[in-house]
């Protein structure tokens, strides 16, 4: 079973009928309990790092995640989740991440000239080896939807060319992010979550 | 390299596309899901739904008609029609849409944009706007169209960035139903004026159409219904077209 963690930051229909439609087993949850006994867990979020920091303490799940996390367990954060993963973010001042992985959050805005927020499919470029991507061909497309974006990272595994390297993919260990949706990314987004779920017999 | 997207529009009627579509070899042309389907695997970037249901009493088959889509869609999801409250919003997004475009309920209420957007972020809220060249300038039409609101369209796009919209729809009125071609000297006044990204609506009548609408700077996506609804053009002919052009598209086959 894979837990989803249920802290009220954003749309979640999309990620579970997803994951549904691959035969994956998936919970909406908010429930320590819960992310215990998964087999994998999944970080969601849209919205703003300061606010979903917030909401994510709220809910007094935040040990658990990080002694999940170092336990082993696959987690795998998407879009906002990813962010939420890292040491800060620079999103309307100054705030701190789970820390699970290396790196800061910071906005597009002050390092390119083209639109703010990045929306829309961009090509995903990558050295195969990431269990996360092993069905996935470089060159595949995903949707993305963000303003800020990762930098100073040692655990970035993919990335999309707009006007900066957007990193796309950051994975350390059992420790997963993606910036894109992979639930919105069509066939190569499906692909990503299908490796996601054999991380750790979630299908079983 | 981010692509140019291409969106087909669906316009539902108590749970079922309204006619319009001719289909061969689809069973069921008046099914959302049977359409919706298609479309994802003809290469389509993103869907929208535009909901014409009359009155509120038949909402409730739109907004199963949308689940049964979004369970089983996986590109993003727009949907439109009759949004005037972020009750609007919510009743849909649990629904499954994925963004949500206002026209006629943002005018009636500047102030939905920003409560919108801040409740449910930027990247959900899509502007639309009906325009149309009135003295020689862009005004802002309401009501599908019908009601000129006596509104600079420049001024308005501006406005609603200001406000938090993520995307901008510019449905140009003069071109819609002409089949002429989108209509560029008003999409390029739009996109001096805001960085927002820019879907043109109304004008498309051929595959060649997409390829000038996408040589113009500041146009990110090409909404159209009819030529995708009767087969005159083929998503993946147009992406095959205007990828040799050297425009960057999203190939799925």
């Amino acid at each position: 079973m894979i837990a989803i963690i249920d802290y009220g930051v954003g749309n979640l229909f999309s990620l579970t009928s997803s994951l549904s439609y691959l035969g994956l087993e998936n919970e909406v949850t908010d429930s320590a309990e819960a992310l215990r006994q998964a087999d994998a867990i999944i970080l969601p979020g849209v919205g703003a790092f300061g606010d979903a920091t917030k909401k994510l303490h709220a809910t007094g799940l935040v040990e658990t995640i990080l002694s999940e996390a170092h336990a082993g367990k696959p987690l795998l954060g998407i879009c906002l989740g990813m962010q939420l993963l890292f040491e800060r973010s620079f999103e309307y001042g100054e705030h701190e991440g789970l820390a699970l992985l290396p790196g800061e959050i910071a906005p597009l805005s002050a390092d390119i000239s083209l639109k703010v927020p990045h929306i829309g499919w961009n090509s995903l470029q990558f050295t195969p080896g990431c269990p996360l991507l092993k069905y996935n061909t470089p060159g595949d497309y995903v949707y993305y939807v963000h303003s800020f974006y990762l930098k100073n990272s040692p655990v970035v595994v993919a990335t999309s060319d707009y006007g900066v390297a957007i990193p796309g993919v950051a994975a350390r260990g059992n420790v997963y992010g993606c910036q894109f949706h992979p639930e919105k990314s069509g066939a190569a987004g499906l692909q990503i979550l299908r490796a996601f779920g054999e991380l750790k017999g979630a299908n079983a | 390299m981010i692509t140019k997207r291409i969106i087909p529009c669906l316009d539902v009627r108590d749970g079922r596309v309204v006619k319009g579509v001719n289909f061969e070899g689809l069973r069921d042309v008046d099914d959302p899901v049977a359409l919706a389907r298609f479309y994802n695997d003809s290469g389509a970037d993103e869907l929208v739904f535009y909901d014409i249901t009359a009155s509120h009493e038949r909402r409730p088959l739109f907004t199963d008609a949308l689940r049964r889509v979004a369970s089983e869609i996986f590109i993003p999801l727009t949907v439109g029609g009759s949004i005037n409250t972020v009750a609007d919003f919510d009743r849909v997004l649990k629904c499954g849409a994925d963004k949500v475009s206002v026209n006629s309920g943002a005018i009636k209420n500047p102030d939905l944009i920003r409560e919108a957007a801040k409740k449910y972020g930027d990247q959900c809220v899509v502007l639309s706007m009906d325009v149309k060249r009135v003295d020689g300038s862009f005004r802002l039409f309401a009501q599908g169209g019908r009601v000129d609101t006596g509104l600079d369209a420049l001024e308005w796009a501006a406005r609603g960035e200001a406000n938090g919209a993520g995307e901008l729809v510019v449905n140009s009125i003069d071109t819609d139903g002409v089949r002429g071609g989108f209509d560029l000297p008003m999409l390029e006044a739009v996109a001096a004026r805001v960085k927002i990204p820019i879907i043109a609506s109304g004008g498309a009548g051929c595959a060649e159409d997409f390829l000038s609408l996408f040589q113009l700077p500041g146009v990110d996506a090409g909404l159209a219904a009819s030529i995708f609804h009767n087969r005159e053009v083929e998503i993946h002919a147009l992406k095959e077209l205007l990828s040799a052009h050297g425009i960057e598209m999203r190939r799925t086959r």
